[in-house]
């Protein structure tokens, strides 16, 4: 038995001339696939936060929940690599020279290259790996990547705690820099949402992505002066290669490393390319991250 | 129930004033709330090998220098041309073999897949009792319960009114307390079915959702469901239990290899699928 449109309007007295499009348009009914507004969507996000911030927590703590000594770990994962970097960079291939309180300095760069790394791997991943979500609740998607930046924000807070200990141990004072550490982390912050909301739907789509990422990675992390001083390596560069500095200065990794250690180490202000280049690309990676990740919004896990 | 009330505003965008009109003339039963109308699904399916394709590296190199594209990528007709007109207080039972395009029927209706033909209307926003994605098992119950919650979209206040009586009706007493991992399959059913009908929803959607849990679990489930169905919402129900579908629902569909084969009285429609 094959089923006549109009046979189903009818039996329940409906008029058996009138279309189903009709029909719909006659009750206020709609199509269900749509884009919300910009705007409008920005206003779901915000009603969603709640789900972001448990997301993220709870990823945490399952995260670690195998193992024995457990949320222990948020703490000793970023003492291990720590340890790690320094034998290696410190010890073995011995970097220190001309470089003041080395220990400090390659660990404010692991740290907070790894910040930015981990937020942006993550938010690549964060469509396809959730895909079952995706598939079965309506929510704004952004709500992914952003959990992931969040759960990155905390893991942070601890990697924080463990480098402010080692940069008061190797004898550095505590000092009024510090008061803007909270801004530049705020900046960082900025930045990894939106390469992390742009990298998002990169990653939807293109699924090779995630298999060329850890290169792009590695690549970055040694293009952005974790293990050495940018302005010490272009120093020796001849005349003609100047502008292999501008290049470098323009790299938002090495900004937000450069503004961390002269605030926590060097007591200085920090130059003004890394404060110019820091708010740059916070406020360009968020707006196109934002805008770009929101034009796909109905597409991502579908077909 | 005041806490309901933000969740059913929630839309794709703000209603226009002539939608609103036409909404409040007919929030009656017996109107509308979901107009499928010819509706076609394919999808594409991802790494189906086929036999001469070996899956490794030389052959994948090959098909690039051949120009080839990625013969692993098959489309699949899962709905073809699917008509019907859902009502204020309908449940309606959807059955049919696997395969014969019930879960993406379902999916399609909650706005998660395109069609490629054809549209789906809705009064609302239809959600699919699929709170499990959301859920993580290392986590206790009680994690789990405002995780799945949130998702939702509940908030605080909300998810705190409702958590005695979603432990309640879970029935899983102090195992809220341990890692959904540690629960029996039916537990584990049981907390989500209890989790996802916590919310309000204009139009459900429920998938295998009672297919695990014990008689009395169901019994309870099957009343909720009934309650859902007299707040004049419309329920969409697929399992392969034709009993429960039987004793809950108004109406049945019969879907056979992506087509409606019968629509009608669950007794008529179940007696001549039990033929077949």
């Amino acid at each position: 038995m094959s089923q006549p449109d109009s046979a189903v309007a009818d039996a329940q007295g409906g008029a058996a001339t009138e279309s189903l499009a009709a029909l719909a348009k006659r009750h206020g009914l709609r199509r269900a696939i749509a884009r919300p507004s910009l705007p409008y969507y920005v206003g779901q996000l915000w009603a969603r936060r709640h789900f972001v911030l448990k997301y993220a927590t709870s990823r945490n703590v399952s995260k670690y929940s195998q193992s024995m000594l457990g949320q222990l770990w948020q703490l000793l994962t970023p003492l291990l690599n720590a340890g790690v970097y320094y034998l290696m960079f410190g010890v073995i291939l011995d970097q220190k020279k001309d470089i003041g309180n080395y220990t400090a300095f390659l660990i404010t760069g692991v740290f907070i290259f790894t910040f930015t790394q981990r937020t942006v791997s993550g938010g690549a991943k964060s469509i396809s790996n959730n895909l079952s979500l995706i598939r079965a609740l309506h929510f704004p998607r952004a709500a992914l990547p952003l959990a992931y930046a969040v759960q990155e924000l905390q893991q942070l807070m601890w990697s924080m705690l463990v480098l402010i200990g080692i940069v008061i141990l190797t004898g550095e004072p505590v000092t009024t820099m510090w008061l803007f550490i909270p801004i530049a982390l705020l900046l960082q912050l900025t930045f990894n949402i939106g390469a992390s909301l742009f990298m998002a739907r990169v990653g939807a789509f293109a699924r090779d992505m995630n298999q060329l990422l850890p290169f792009i990675m590695r690549t970055w992390l040694y293009a952005s002066g974790v293990f050495f001083s940018i302005p010490d390596r272009v120093a020796d560069l001849p005349e003609s290669l100047a502008f292999v500095q501008y290049i470098m200065e323009l790299n938002p990794a090495a900004a937000y490393i450069e503004l961390m250690r002269d605030l926590l180490i060097y007591d200085h202000p920090a130059p003004q390319w890394a404060w110019t280049t820091a708010i740059f690309w916070a406020v360009f990676a968020l707006v196109i991250g934002f805008w770009y990740f929101w034009r796909a919004e109905e597409r991502y896990g579908r077909g | 129930m005041a806490e309901a009330k933000p969740m059913a505003m929630e839309r794709v965008w703000p209603l226009t004033a002539e939608e609103q009109e036409a909404r409040t003339k007919s929030s009656a039963t017996g109107t509308p709330t979901v107009i499928v109308d010819d509706l076609n699904i394919i999808y594409k399916v991802w790494g189906a090998a086929s036999e001469e394709e070996k899956g490794n590296a030389a052959t994948a190199l090959l098909r690039l220098l051949r120009r080839q594209g990625r013969p692993q990528m098959r489309e699949v007709h899962a709905v073809k041309g699917v008509s019907f007109v859902a009502r204020h207080g309908d449940a309606i039972g959807i059955i049919g073999r696997n395969g014969s395009g019930k879960s993406t029927l379902l999916r399609a209706i909650a706005g998660l897949l395109p069609p490629a033909s054809g549209a789906v209307y809705t009064d609302g926003q239809p959600s699919l009792l699929g709170v499990n994605a959301a859920l993580m098992k290392e986590l206790t119950g009680e994690r789990n319960i405002t995780l799945g919650c949130y998702a939702m979209g509940m908030t605080p206040a909300e998810v705190r009114a409702k958590y005695d009586e979603i432990v309640d009706f879970s029935g899983i007493g102090e195992f809220v307390q341990f890692p959904m991992s540690t629960y029996s399959s039916g537990m584990g059913a049981r907390l989500r079915f209890a989790i996802a009908s916590a919310k309000v929803h204009d139009v459900l959607l429920i998938d295998e959702a009672l297919a695990t849990g014990d008689r009395e679990f169901r019994k309870r489930s099957q009343k909720r469901i009934m309650q859902m169905r007299e707040s004049a919402g419309t329920v969409f129900l697929v399992a392969h239990n034709l009993d429960v579908i039987e004793e809950t629902c108004n109406r049945v569909i019969w879907l056979h290899k992506g087509k409606i084969k019968m629509d009608g009285d669950p007794a008529e429609v179940i007696s001549a699928y039990n033929k077949a």
